[in-house]
């Protein structure tokens, strides 16, 4: 049985020609608990599209390993709150990957949507229609469908958002939970103190990795310093990447955003 | 007094078997119609309703120019033309930035202007209001069994495809997240929309039957808060329409299609006022609350 879940094979990732990863190489390990971190379009919300693969890669690929299947929860929902539907309705669809599409809801499904709800500090919200939930609760409601979907590899974009502290405290309960059950999973946070003290190891982006490992080592002031400073701003007439230059980084290519200098080069 | 009754209610349905068809059909294609009005009225797409019955009528024309006043060339010139836009509409919307609101907009009226020219190419504006407005009373065996086929096709389609359906419209990313089946789902689900118009336009003509789909699922928006019971409401304000619709264009002489309709539109109004999430109740009754 392999240890790797998640390769990347020289994966760029991006919109209208523009890259927000750009030739990320490197594996995600089976069972490892990994924060994202980087400043606004740094690519992180990008890197979970892609790895989930509602967004197809420019060049490049993410390879999971064979029979691993993802739960996502993304930044920004595509939720429609106006729909008619209960909190137990939206969690149900958690089952999806055990019912799918015909699959009857059995008496045992109920439960595990009851204790789902349960965990996440919701017990009793079952009946409540999803229009009459505050931003924290319906954040956690998603967090009981991820839960529910029982996934090996799990990935929260910005899953603290509008969530009290309190709750913030359950959450990461939770995620150390599933990381104790040997899934693997990727969160994206903003708040670096939160993932020193409950995150094992960071992915530190600026549009490609600044650093990339231990907690402690990636997150130290230089690194942090150079992923600052990379250039947020897409240039219009940024030069094409060609596929032949990428990959021997450290020399200066003219396209080369090597240590967040960003594409100045034009 | 129950004599007078029977004569009002039950006496035109049970004497004249133009009527019996008039109300099996109608009743038929409300069963089909409402729900899928429902799911149209939650993808907030209840115009395109209205979009896809103008755009079948280049196909109904065309079987119309063709053969008469027939009912299958017509139905499949419809369905080919229905299909085509909805395809051609819901395929730009997926896959280019463009919304599907402005898609179908382009479509439909792309369609229709090919649709009149056809009708007037051949034909006066007599047979124009054939097409355009159905002969309920006028419904032979042939379109009976028509009517019949869609709503099995579309129950079966609706059963299947449910779960389905109802993640794509509460929350596509997820489906897409965890399976294939949102575009297909997507697709389907236009299908039965251009079906049920093109069913309905034997019996209401191609502009109201848009009407006995989208009518009852507004109404019955306003009174439950879930989606089985909306659709089971939404048929059961469809049954109504059409048993009064007729009844009232029998009594008073009114045109079938718009008799339906209007009567509709009546529950529609009175649900607006009336119903458990209408104004009347959130206005008035709500100013008392609980302690938690």
């Amino acid at each position: 049985m392999t240890k790797t879940c998640l390769t990347f094979r020289d994966l760029t990732l991006g919109y209208n020609s523009h890259p927000a990863i750009h030739h990320l190489d490197g594996t995600i390990r089976r069972g490892s608990l990994t924060a994202v971190v980087g400043a606004n379009g740094s690519g992180k919300s990008t890197l979970m599209k892609g790895i989930v693969g509602v967004l197809k890669p420019m060049a490049g690929t993410v390879v999971r390993a064979p029979g691993v299947r993802a739960a996502y929860l993304p930044q920004q929902s595509e939720l429609d709150r106006s729909f008619p539907a209960r909190v137990v309705d939206l969690v149900s669809l958690g089952l999806w990957p055990r019912r799918g599409l015909l699959g009857r809801y059995t008496r045992e499904d109920r439960d595990s949507v009851s204790q789902a709800l349960m965990a996440v500090g919701l017990g009793g919200f079952e009946k409540r229609p999803i229009d009459t939930l505050s931003g924290g609760q319906l954040q956690r409601t998603l967090f009981a469908r991820v839960l529910l979907q029982d996934a090996d590899l799990i990935l929260l974009d910005e899953p603290f958002n509008a969530v009290d502290t309190k709750t913030v405290g359950d959450l990461i309960a939770l995620i150390k939970r599933w990381h104790g059950e040997e899934r693997t999973i990727l969160v994206v946070v903003h708040d670096l103190e939160l993932v020193r003290q409950n995150f094992p190891e960071t992915l530190l982006l600026a549009r490609q990795p600044i650093a990339w490992g231990e907690t402690r080592e990636t997150l130290r002031p230089e690194n942090l310093l150079r992923a600052r400073r990379f250039h947020e701003a897409w240039e219009e007439n940024a030069p094409w990447c060609e596929p032949d230059k990428h990959g021997d980084h450290g020399h200066d290519h003219a396209h080369d955003h090597h240590h967040g200098s960003g594409p100045r080069a034009a | 007094m129950m004599d007078t009754l029977y004569g009002l209610l039950i006496a035109p349905f049970a004497e004249f078997a133009f009527m019996q068809r008039a109300l099996a059909g109608s009743l038929m294609l409300s069963l089909g119609a409402c729900p899928v009005g429902v799911f149209l009225m939650l993808r907030r797409m209840s115009l395109s309703g209205d979009a896809m019955a103008h755009a079948i009528l280049p196909g109904a024309a065309a079987g119309f120019l063709f053969y008469g006043l027939e009912i299958l060339p017509m139905t499949i010139g419809g369905l080919i033309a229905g299909i085509i836009v909805a395809l051609g509409a819901g395929a730009v919307s997926r896959f280019t930035i463009q919304r599907e609101d402005a898609s179908m907009a382009a479509f439909y009226l792309i369609s229709l202007a090919i649709g009149v020219l056809m009708v007037s190419i051949r034909g006066s504006s007599v047979d124009l209001m054939h097409v355009l407005f159905g002969t309920v009373l006028a419904l032979n065996n042939e379109a009976l069994t028509l009517i019949g086929g869609i709503v099995l096709v579309t129950l079966v389609s609706l059963a299947i495809f449910w779960r389905g359906l109802v993640a794509e419209c509460l929350d596509p990313l997820f489906l897409r997240s965890v399976s294939r089946l949102g575009s297909p789902v997507h697709f389907i689900f236009l299908g039965l929309v251009v079906l049920n118009l093109v069913g309905g336009f034997q019996a209401l003509g191609t502009l109201l039957s848009v009407g006995l789909m989208m009518l009852p699922a507004a109404a019955a928006r306003f009174w439950t808060m879930r989606v089985e019971p909306m659709c089971v409401l939404a048929v059961l304000i469809g049954f109504a329409s059409c048993v009064a619709g007729l009844l009232l264009s029998y009594h008073v002489s009114l045109p079938s299609g718009p008799a339906i309709i209007l009567s509709a539109g009546v529950v529609y109004f009175a649900s607006i006022l009336f119903g458990t999430r209408g104004i009347l109740r959130a206005r008035i009754i709500h100013h008392r609350h609980r302690t938690a």
